[in-house]
């Protein structure tokens, strides 16, 4: 814990100071055409922290130089704070080794570095993938890609009326052709939170792995990835109140020693002739190229100021707003929320009868309150609850009840505006 | 901007009460637009005879913009040549993008009520997506994205 976020946990039983907490965003005190902004779009992006604004900030003028190379001061201390920021995720998700941590530009990224490194290696003509109605973009298209390039078959496990994965129906789809498992922890269109750790021991037992897209759960739920024993686990920094651009991906080393490398370049290799090229170790061998190494040390900073709060308390205060919220929006004639499942993180995506999401957004927008509105780049989803888009309202622990009280009456102006 | 300035009664109007929506059942022309970004979209049927656009409608799932859009362009274009169409399209492009200057001479008349679109880069491709359907139906094009625009938008001010 750095001294600055050392007044977040000074006793782990009292609740954080959630006012004091909130003042670490500069980005708060935005005002939108002249309102104070409430920002409850963090499904999307989460804001960052002046602590890890700081880290960035020193790191870029006084620590910086490329990694893994140089003899020279500034590289030797580029390279020790990026080795740092990479045991630091180990320790957030509690993996065995550092070296089973590998850096990427995102939870997309690490995605396609699975379906490249393993799928295209393993996965063969006839064989099936099993994902899920709730996964975003990034866990259906990759699969999507490999499937066609070798004669896969993508199967899909349904989800109910709350929004509910219907776990006996994945259990159905497993036979001896199933040799891959997509799984998204927690759904960024409804919230849902998956029983993923069933569903891995599920897999397991028919020697399946299984890949879990953590993108919307890291933020708000404690991982720990020897405990849900998922082969592969994968999120960004950026919803992490982290920088753009980097993300992690988890393998267990056997499994990441045994994959082919996604990308060739340098730093990825131990030696290079135009006759054969002699891939590094892992997470050597997937980090080709000068890395992000700034927003890698960022994303450290910001997973030491996420654990400093407590993810379980940031959790337990999530929840408060989602039912705050929950009950309010359900107070309003003509609001639809769609996704209700009994697990749920702080995520509200609601319908108006009557009235498109990109109106709802924009009339919003004017009362500073920041949504998403659209299909949440999770179109199966829509298509599941008939809807073209949604509106969503994603909380974050720095996120207030009078921002949601400002939502509220933004839905109201816009039910009279087009009603 | 002030949004209100956007949703003024007009395009609410034609939002709530749409002109021209439906399909026509015997078109010489069609096209389907698609906005990727949102999903929306918009089927436009048309009748051209002698180079004049005799009948047209359109209908599909869309916002309120890109509604009163559609139903605005559908009874500024009936009854015109395609060519006068062709113009509107272009000049109603370049008004959304704030290309436009309307103090030159122009023919949008009433459209530029859209004019405060251009403060809302993210809107913009919702007004114009029933233009660019359009054009795709007069050229014989099955299907419009607002993606093939090439426009870039401006950003908004909100300081």
């Amino acid at each position: 814990m750095t001294p600055a976020n050392a007044s977040l946990k000074s006793d782990v039983s009292s609740s954080p100071d959630w006012e004091k907490i909130r003042a670490d965003f500069p980005i708060l005190q935005l005002h939108i055409d002249g309102k104070p902004l409430a920002y409850l779009d963090n499904a999307a992006s989460s804001q960052m922290p002046q602590q890890v604004i700081d880290r960035l900030v020193r790191y870029q003028t006084t620590q910086h130089a490329n990694i893994n190379r140089a003899v020279h001061y500034l590289s030797e201390v580029a390279t020790l704070e990026y080795h740092n920021a990479r045991c630091k995720l180990q320790q957030f998700i509690n993996a065995r080794e550092d070296r089973e941590v590998i850096f990427t530009s995102g939870t997309t990224d690490s995605i396609n570095l699975v379906m490249h490194g393993y799928g295209r290696k393993f996965i063969k003509a006839g064989d099936e993938i099993i994902l899920t109605t709730l996964e975003h973009h990034s866990n259906i298209v990759p699969w999507q890609m490999l499937a066609n390039e070798k004669g896969a078959t993508i199967c899909v496990v349904p989800v109910n009326d709350k929004g509910e994965l219907e776990v006996d129906e994945y259990e159905k789809l497993f036979n001896e052709r199933t040799k891959f498992v997509g799984l998204i922890h927690v759904s960024n269109a409804l919230g849902t939170i998956n029983p993923i750790k069933g569903m891995i021991d599920f897999a397991h037992r028919h020697g399946v792995p299984v890949l879990i897209d953590g993108a919307q759960a890291a933020p708000h739920i404690t991982i720990d990835v020897q405990a849900l024993d998922c082969d592969f686990y994968t999120f960004s920094a950026h919803k992490l109140c982290g920088p753009t651009g980097i993300g992690i991906l988890y393998g267990k080393a056997a499994l990441l020693e045994a994959m082919q490398p996604f990308k060739g370049g340098g730093d990825m290799i131990t030696s290079v002739t135009f006759e054969k090229t002699i891939y590094n170790t892992i997470p050597h061998k997937f980090e080709a190229g000068t890395p992000p190494i700034a927003a890698a040390i960022g994303f450290g900073a910001a997973v030491d100021y996420l654990t400093a709060i407590g993810i379980e308390q940031i959790a337990a205060y999530e929840l408060g707003l989602l039912k705050y919220a929950t009950a309010c929006l359900n107070d309003i004639p003509g609001v639809r929320i769609i996704g209700t499942a009994a697990e749920k993180t702080a995520v509200i995506s609601f319908a108006i009868d009557g009235i498109h999401p990109h109106d709802i957004g924009t009339i919003l927008n004017q009362d500073g309150v920041a949504v998403r509105t659209g299909h949440h780049c999770a179109q199966p989803v829509m298509q599941r609850f008939n809807v073209p888009a949604t509106s969503r309202a994603s909380f974050a622990f720095y996120n207030k009840k009078t921002e949601v009280d400002a939502l509220v009456a933004g839905i109201k102006t816009v039910q009279k505006i087009f009603l | 901007m002030h949004t209100n300035s956007l949703y003024q009664e007009v395009i609410l109007d034609h939002n709530r009460k749409p002109r021209n929506y439906g399909k026509l059942d015997h078109a010489s022309h069609h096209a389907t637009g698609h906005n990727p970004l949102c999903g929306d979209r918009l089927d436009i049927t048309l009748q051209l005879e002698d180079d004049q656009i005799n009948n047209i409608a359109f209908q599909g799932e869309s916002c309120a913009i890109c509604k009163a859009s559609a139903s605005m362009m559908t009874a500024a274009v009936k009854g015109k040549s395609r060519a006068n169409a062709e113009t509107l399209i272009h000049e109603f492009r370049e008004l959304a993008t704030g290309k436009l200057d309307t103090n030159q001479p122009h023919h949008l008349g009433r459209l530029t009520v859209f004019s405060g679109i251009r403060d809302l880069p993210t809107r913009v491709k919702c007004a114009i997506l029933p233009w660019h359907t359009l054009h795709a139906a007069l050229n014989s094009l099955d299907s419009a994205s607002t993606e093939a625009d090439d426009s870039a938008p401006t950003m908004p001010d909100h300081s």
